[in-house]
């Protein structure tokens, strides 16, 4: 009870922050900028540093883990991805009704009763193979920037990486009821189920996403002048592209308030 | 009398069309012969080599550089200008062709375009899906003011833009480094010497 009422009021603590930090005292509810001109970074010392912890941890324990990933078979390695994707349906579909998108709630929820039972528990991708849309993850940051929250303050967390203050408020509701998976393996009761196993899932979902992206990871880096401010960049872009749902990014957004291609002229 | 203006009218089609180009066939163009050298049992040296020429020629380099540097260009003097288009040259072309050594037989397939005005054309393609990777979608801002000469002005890869992402990486230097932009021209300087 405690540890919810301390969680409680950080998330409230955040969200406050947000509001004061990210729009100078202003209400976060700024539908008008780009999500990278609204994000600034003021921790940026201390972000520096965290990105440099979670560099070394990087190279030291969770590359090496991944590279090992890498080397399971195809079909096991496609198991995994497939049971770990399943399984982030169950926060999906309530931020698809958070959002109004009822009609894909539904879907979702259609997608994980046949890929948990007939796709044995998620492994195997029945829904794709019967022609269901194509799946989007949705969040509760996402939902809050729906809603018109501003991202306030760009954030490295240790081990998790680039946040902001609304995705790392909206992160917190996983753990205050919004993820049924949380609920079921640490609250269940379940002899099945157990807080080691939802931590294993996490941490299974952090290997095959390092996994996917060690080339793309190590290109990045090789031809980055400041590696810090690329993957700020991209974080910030990507974040931006899904909470507006834009599936290749939106011209408009991308070069929002930004008239300096205009003023260059070719010669 | 007649048969003359004709003739000047159809010399004046053929002349006058013969050098315009529709940038998804440009795009189409440009990506065929990077595959090609993609594809070439040849050094990465080698084919980052051949990858800058292409660049110099389909790119808008200079415009390229001068949007990345935001509004620090207007705090530039015409020296300081030339001095820094020399050093993102060397860093664009080292930086542009490393990105895409990386890829071997790479298949990409213009699908759309999309004209936003008589400047640009945002062409739509895709990185077709291998065993290893899946389909990628990369967008080409196509800047066609000179529509005999379209360039390459911005790589939008999943809805991720590689200008907008250099120019916050340069920003960033310059806000490091009080807006110094000898800090820039160093770190250019050392990541195109390196």
């Amino acid at each position: 009870m405690l540890k919810k009422l301390t969680i409680l009021l950080f998330s409230i603590f955040l969200i406050t922050f947000n509001a004061n930090a990210g729009s100078d005292g202003e209400l976060a509810l700024e539908k008008n900028k780009s999500e990278v001109q609204n994000t600034r970074d003021c921790f940026e010392k201390l972000n520096r540093a965290t990105f440099a912890f979670n560099q070394g941890l990087d190279k030291a324990l969770i590359k090496p883990i991944a590279e090992g990933y890498r080397k399971l078979p195809d079909n096991v390695q496609k198991g995994t991805s497939n049971a770990v994707r399943n399984l982030s349906t169950l926060i999906t579909i309530p931020n698809n009704v958070l959002q109004g998108d009822v009609k894909t709630a539904i879907i979702n929820t259609a997608r994980l009763a046949v890929n948990t039972t007939v796709g044995l528990l998620g492994t195997i991708d029945v829904a794709n193979k019967m022609g269901f849309p194509k799946y989007e993850k949705e969040d509760y940051g996402q939902t809050l920037g729906k809603w018109g929250f501003g991202p306030g303050c760009y954030l490295v967390l240790p081990v998790l990486g680039p946040s902001t203050i609304r995705d790392t408020t909206g992160s917190f509701a996983n753990i205050m009821g919004g993820d049924p998976w949380y609920n079921a393996s640490v609250h269940g009761n379940n002899e099945f189920l157990s807080e080691g196993l939802y931590i294993t899932s996490k941490g299974i979902s952090g290997i095959e996403f390092r996994a996917n992206n060690i080339e793309s990871f190590e290109n990045l880096e090789e031809n980055s002048i400041d590696f810090y401010a690329s993957v700020r960049s991209l974080y910030l872009q990507d974040r931006e592209n899904k909470i507006k749902n834009n599936q290749r990014g939106n011209i408009d957004v991308i070069y929002e308030d930004d008239e300096d291609w205009e003023e260059i002229e070719n010669k | 009398m007649k048969k003359l203006l004709i003739l000047l009218f159809l010399l004046n089609l053929v002349t006058g069309n013969s050098h315009s180009i529709e940038p998804d066939v440009f795009v189409q163009s440009t990506v065929n012969r990077a595959s090609e050298i993609l594809s070439k049992d040849i050094s990465k040296e080698e084919k980052i080599n051949q990858l800058k020429v292409i660049a110099k020629e389909t790119v808008d380099i200079r415009g390229v550089g001068f949007y990345s540097l935001g509004s620090a260009r207007k705090d530039l003097d015409d020296n300081q200008k030339n001095k820094y288009l020399e050093f993102f040259e060397d860093y664009f072309l080292k930086s542009f062709s490393s990105r895409l050594s990386e890829y071997s037989n790479p298949k990409i397939d213009v699908q759309d375009k999309d004209v936003l005005n008589k400047n640009y054309t945002i062409v739509k393609s895709v990185l077709v899906a291998t065993s290893e990777r899946p389909e990628i979608k990369i967008d080409w801002r196509i800047y066609t003011k000179n529509p005999d000469n379209p360039l390459i002005r911005d790589l939008i890869i999943e809805g991720l833009s590689l200008a907008r992402t250099q120019k916050e990486e340069f920003a960033s230097i310059l806000n490091s480094n009080d807006g110094d932009i000898n800090a820039l021209y160093e770190a250019l300087e050392k990541f195109a010497n390196n």
